[in-house]
């Protein structure tokens, strides 16, 4: 218990260290981006979202930094990000609303059917070393060195294309009302194939290293050794004594290295033109709307905490000896 | 972009080759360079000396001018256009030789400074202990699970028209993460050897230990840190350019990538427009994980990959090699390496 508490305290710091720096960031940019939008939209602007955004942008001269701090905080946790400047006048969480269960839905599926399908081949690979698999690697390297969007680029290149099955773009076939029904739903499935697939084939090679060197690494512990001398099945010395503890490594390395591939994967949203986060924060950027991209940010590291702790749990559940000690 | 976990973390508790002086002191300077005769690292070196080689004379021996236009519009390659023009009758192959300068100085501005970060605060918290090691693992570890890449993004998006050095710069400064906490780690089982005990006790100051006794015992993590960085580093800076934040005036493949997507490429046929730029990166990216391959099988022995899996026993039956055993081999088909024993061997016994 004492290890899970831990972890929820160093995520409550992480949480508490990306929203301020969240607070600093667009401080630091120059002139006054609210004042342009606001004369752009002469009218149609509220008092309130005016206010709004000054406080998310830090504008108001007479207060403090302190004061400004305090108030951004009032303001974020009554769930207000501010107003989308490409969207405008939609506040930016009713933006991130609609597209996050996109994201969540392609790049939450992917990067777990990623892992688990990379470790159990890793299992393979380090068990049977020097066998064909070991061959595969330089060509897993490889597809692991191609960044994610080029593959995208190709996929549609080769895959799609006029009266080809799989769509180029967009997350459901545009007439549709997106709804939980037999023509929402195959739609929705058919345009996420090839995004998916091009997030497995460049993410799954790294789990299947590193679970391979685990396997090696493992395999020449003495309790191995035993396990094989008591005359237990390969197969059971490999699942239940072998893999089951280089698992650990894997696991805890899974997510510590989740920011990173939340951070490559949401670029394949961009190629695909799918409605999700990434796509967002791309068309954020085109437009220099900068409160669309500090709630992206935002919610794409709560996002990742939130991962980061339940991976703390498979771990838990994973490992006895966490348990133990607390 | 996935930063594969080094499986040098794993020999931590110090039995790794990299904690035990190298045996001969006479024979040091041949066995230096013993790790590039790894076929790995060797590909991935010679590799990489070929993308050197391209950032310093690349601009010089271009055949056009990147921003020349011509009238040879979307042209597929030929003998005049190795890879083809773009929408304005721009050569691609001079574009993509151009870029290779910017690409490497980024790759190796942010990694140089990453990994100068990752030493500064991996090493003097894992040595110093106490609240210097709080204060910096609790640092690194919030680097490490905030998205780098977004970050940047938004970091990026703040300046108009970021330069290569700016560029190289937000990203040093946000991907040392992973370095610190793996340094940190080593470190904390190096300060309690032998050999640092006696120089803290013959009175060595601090920074003098830090350099000369732990920094040298950490070389191959840091070269393997470093090189994983750059990796990072490159992409992140292709990426960049891809979705035009940075600077889309000088060249790099991200920003012919940029221009392949905006001018829909795909939509009118032109692959060769962004398929040389995706085959230069993945191949950078290739050559420098094959370098770091070969460091951590350097470090660790046990993960090269096993030399022939089927071997004939010595009463001729054939059998597979298994991690943990090897079978009794008849002298006779014994393997002429100098290591292999005709008796049993245990393989997996570096300890």
């Amino acid at each position: 218990m004492k290890f899970l508490l831990q972890r929820i305290a160093f995520y409550l710091f992480t949480a508490w260290a990306a929203i301020t720096l969240n607070f600093f960031i667009p401080r630091m940019i120059p002139g006054d981006p609210v004042q342009a939008l606001i004369s752009r939209n002469q009218g149609r602007i509220s008092a309130d979202a005016i206010q709004s955004l000054r406080v998310l942008f830090g504008l108001d001269k007479n207060q403090s930094l302190a004061e400004q701090y305090v108030d951004y905080w009032t303001q974020l946790l009554h769930g207000d990000l501010g107003l989308s400047f490409t969207f405008f006048p939609t506040p930016v969480s009713t933006v991130i609303g609609d597209s996050l269960p996109w994201t969540v839905g392609l790049v939450g599926i992917t990067t777990i059917v990623s892992f688990l399908l990379g470790t159990a081949l890793g299992v393979g690979a380090g068990w049977r070393r020097g066998s064909w698999i070991d061959a595969l690697l330089p060509a897993t390297t490889f597809l692991s060195s191609i960044p994610y969007f080029w593959l995208g680029l190709v996929a549609i290149a080769l895959f799609a294309g006029p009266g080809s099955f799989f769509p180029s773009s967009g997350g459901y076939e545009p007439g549709l009302v997106p709804a939980f029904d037999q023509y929402f739903i195959p739609s929705a499935i058919r345009h996420s194939i090839l995004p998916a697939a091009t997030i497995l084939v460049s993410s799954m090679s790294g789990w299947l290293l590193s679970m391979r060197n685990m396997m090696v690494t493992v395999s020449s512990e003495d309790y191995i050794t035993v396990a094989h001398a008591k005359g237990l099945s390969e197969r059971r010395v490999a699942l239940s004594y072998a893999a089951r503890n280089a698992l650990l490594p894997n696991v805890s390395g899974f997510a510590l290295s989740l920011g990173f591939i939340v951070g490559g994967t949401l670029l394949v949203e961009i190629v695909f033109s799918y409605p999700g986060l990434g796509f967002q924060l791309f068309q954020a950027v085109g437009y220099k709307d900068y409160p669309l991209m500090q709630g992206i940010f935002l919610i794409i590291t709560i996002s990742v905490l939130v991962a980061n702790l339940i991976a703390d749990v498979a771990y838990l559940l994973l490992d006895p000896r966490t348990r133990k000690s607390g | 972009m996935t930063i594969s976990p080094s499986s040098i973390e794993q020999v931590i508790p110090g039995q790794g080759a990299m904690a035990q002086p190298s045996a001969a002191p006479g024979r040091t300077r041949r066995r230096r360079f013993r790790f590039l005769t790894n076929a790995k690292t060797a590909t991935g070196v010679v590799v990489l000396a070929g993308y050197g080689l391209f950032a310093i004379i690349g601009p010089w021996v271009a055949p056009y001018d990147p921003d020349g236009r011509s009238g040879d519009i979307l042209q597929a390659p030929s003998a005049s256009h190795w890879f083809g023009t773009t929408h304005l009758g721009q050569d691609i192959f001079s574009q993509i030789l151009v870029g290779t300068r910017s690409v490497v100085l980024v790759g190796l501005f942010a990694g140089v400074l990453a990994t100068m970060l990752s030493i500064v605060i991996g090493v003097t918290s894992g040595y110093l202990g106490g609240l210097a090691d709080e204060a910096g693992s609790a640092l690194s570890n919030v680097f490490l699970v905030i998205p780098a890449l977004p970050l940047i993004i938004i970091v990026t998006s703040i300046v108009d028209q970021a330069s290569d050095m700016l560029v190289a710069l937000i990203i040093g400064c946000t991907s040392w993460a992973w370095g610190a906490r793996v340094l940190r780690a080593q470190t904390l089982s190096l300060r309690r050897r032998d050999y640092v005990e006696a120089a803290r006790a013959t009175g060595e100051r601090t920074w003098r230990i830090i350099l000369f006794e732990i920094l040298p015992n950490l070389t191959a993590i840091i070269a393997s840190g470093f090189v994983g960085t750059v990796i990072f580093a490159v992409m992140s800076e292709i990426t960049l350019a891809f979705i035009g934040i940075s600077s889309v005036s000088s060249w790099n493949w991200g920003t012919i990538l940029f221009w392949a997507q905006g001018q829909q490429a795909l939509a009118q046929g032109a692959w060769w427009w962004f398929v040389p730029a995706g085959l230069a990166i993945a191949l950078l990216g290739t050559a420098l994980a094959l370098i770091n391959f070969g460091i951590d099988e350097f470090v660790s022995p046990r993960l090269r990959s096993g030399g022939r899996a089927r071997i004939r026993t010595a009463d001729g039956r054939t059998a597979r090699m298994r991690v943990g055993f090897t079978p009794v081999l008849a002298p006779a088909a014994a393997v002429p390496a100098p290591r292999r024993r005709p008796a049993v061997a245990k393989e997996g016994g570096h300890r």
